[in-house]
């Protein structure tokens, strides 16, 4: 894990140049994504089955535009590499990774955190002994790198970078500094709730998946392309962490809560099918 | 088949990569299932672009694959790269052109009579959640011309899927998002 800005970034100034930025002002984006939102109520009261997962083809989010593939995903049955998943351990993530206020000689700005959770399937079981990865704007809501050009000050103490592996249930906690919201180009006056991005990985490698964890109350939300490209309010609540006491530490940290659940395995029933024939 | 049995838990949603990944994921030797001086390492290579045939620097691609005879690998050490242990998977950030390698192995058939293919996963800013995709290789026609996948695809989708041999060995296998010649994407069982 680098703790400085990469050197061989060459992005610089290239957010200017972005051809998805758009002047479009906040009222219209709004607009756009109560139209598709309206839309998808229609179709939940029609009988539809509920959407978890996020729209690919969302136009609010205008860099979305030209990289959505524009034909149906073409449903396959998993074949043997598809059903397993590379294997992470302790020799690829050392245990002080998982505390992202430790990386630097000095304590890093901002409202010390916990977040703690439990990676499970869609069948409820734990995924133990799997790669949890996260990163993160800081306090002042501003990332260690290089394209990131928003004028809010860097913490020489922060880098915003963090691993674990999960244990024999599920589970993984991450102390780190709560991130701020931030500005972008979608529009004019973009502006991110704050979130901590997430990687994970299942047993199968189907379940791969990335993913932002959301704040409590962000006054942001309704407001943000990405966090709304998920139509359905159940399946964007379950991005949003919980307020929980019970990891809050005294006189140290204030603490969240948030599992996470990946897609099903499809290893267990196919075997039990073929043991059949 | 029959049917995939319920979820018990809603799945988490995904959501983009961002733009700001490439001082988080990427890692010394991402790209390097095997090292170059390896006799039978192999480059796979292309390059990722978007519904207007332009470049997509900001994503970062992922491998996953057998080994050279079709043993799926359980082995820890992918993120501290000894340069002998085969762990099946690699990592890339595009570079700046929307080019990426990886130096791997050519996988072997995980059943006998199998294509053999290695998986790819696709993130990118601006692509709202992760793609599927399968990259196979080009030798085993008869294995290709009895894939399940590949069957039920026509030939302009099968072509899509299937990586070219260049002449030093390499595999060459270009990532279009989006207009003529879109990559065949995948969904699986039990995704919701
Ligand atoms: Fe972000």
């Amino acid at each position: 894990m680098s703790t400085e800005t990469t050197k061989d970034e060459s992005f610089e100034n290239s957010h200017v140049l972005d051809p998805a930025a758009t002047a479009d002002s906040q009222e219209t984006i709004s607009k756009e994504i109560t139209s598709v939102h309206e839309a998808y109520r229609q179709e939940v009261i029609a009988g539809k089955k509920a959407e978890t997962q996020p729209r690919i083809n969302f136009a609010p989010y205008r860099s979305s535009l030209l990289r959505y593939p524009t034909k149906n995903l073409h449903h396959v049955d998993p074949e043997t590499i598809e059903l397993c998943s590379p294997a992470f351990g302790q020799r690829d993530v050392h245990a002080l990774e998982s505390d992202l206020t430790i990386q630097h000689n000095g304590e890093p700005i901002g409202e010390r955190i916990v977040v703690a959770g439990r990676v499970l399937d869609g069948d409820g079981r734990p995924v133990a002994g799997q790669l949890v990865e996260i990163w993160q704007a800081n306090a002042a809501g501003r990332y260690i790198h290089k394209r990131d050009q928003h004028p809010a000050p860097i913490d020489p103490n922060f880098t915003g970078v963090g691993r674990a592996i999960t244990g024999p249930n599920g589970e993984y906690s991450f102390t780190t500094i709560k991130p701020a919201p931030y500005p972008w180009k979608n529009h004019h006056n973009a502006w991110r709730p704050a979130h901590i991005h997430f990687s994970l990985f299942g047993t199968d490698f189907t379940q791969r998946m990335i993913t932002q964890m959301y704040f409590p109350g962000d006054p942001l939300f309704s407001l943000d392309p990405i966090y709304q490209a998920i139509t359905d309010q159940d399946a964007r609540d379950r991005l949003v962490a919980t307020y929980d006491h019970s990891i809050t530490t005294h006189e140290w940290a204030t603490g969240y809560n948030w599992d996470i659940v990946l897609t099903g395995s499809n290893r267990t029933w196919m075997e039990d099918e073929e043991g059949d024939h | 088949m029959s049917q995939a049995p319920k979820l018990k838990l809603a799945p988490t949603p995904g959501q983009t990569i961002g733009p700001f990944y490439g001082y988080a994921l990427p890692f010394e030797k991402d790209n390097e299932l095997v090292n170059q001086a390896n006799p039978n390492s192999v480059r796979l290579h292309g390059v990722i672009t978007d519904g207007k045939g332009e470049v997509i620097p900001d994503s970062l691609l992922e491998i996953w694959q057998a080994d050279e005879n079709g043993n799926v690998i359980s082995r820890d050490g992918s993120l501290v790269r000894d340069g002998y242990t085969f762990t099946g998977w690699g990592r890339t950030a595009v570079d700046n052109v929307g080019h990426y390698t990886f130096t791997t192995v050519n996988p072997g058939a995980t059943e006998e009579g199998k294509a053999p293919f290695i998986m790819l996963t696709v993130f990118a800013r601006g692509l709202l959640n992760r793609l599927f995709t399968r990259i196979y290789l080009p030798e085993d026609t008869a294995a290709l011309a009895a894939d399940p996948l590949l069957s039920s695809l026509t030939e302009e989708q099968r072509k899509t899927l299937i990586a070219t041999r260049e002449e030093d060995g390499s595999l060459r296998f270009d990532i279009r998002l989006q207009g003529e010649h879109e990559t065949v994407f995948l969904s699986y069982p039990r995704e919701s």
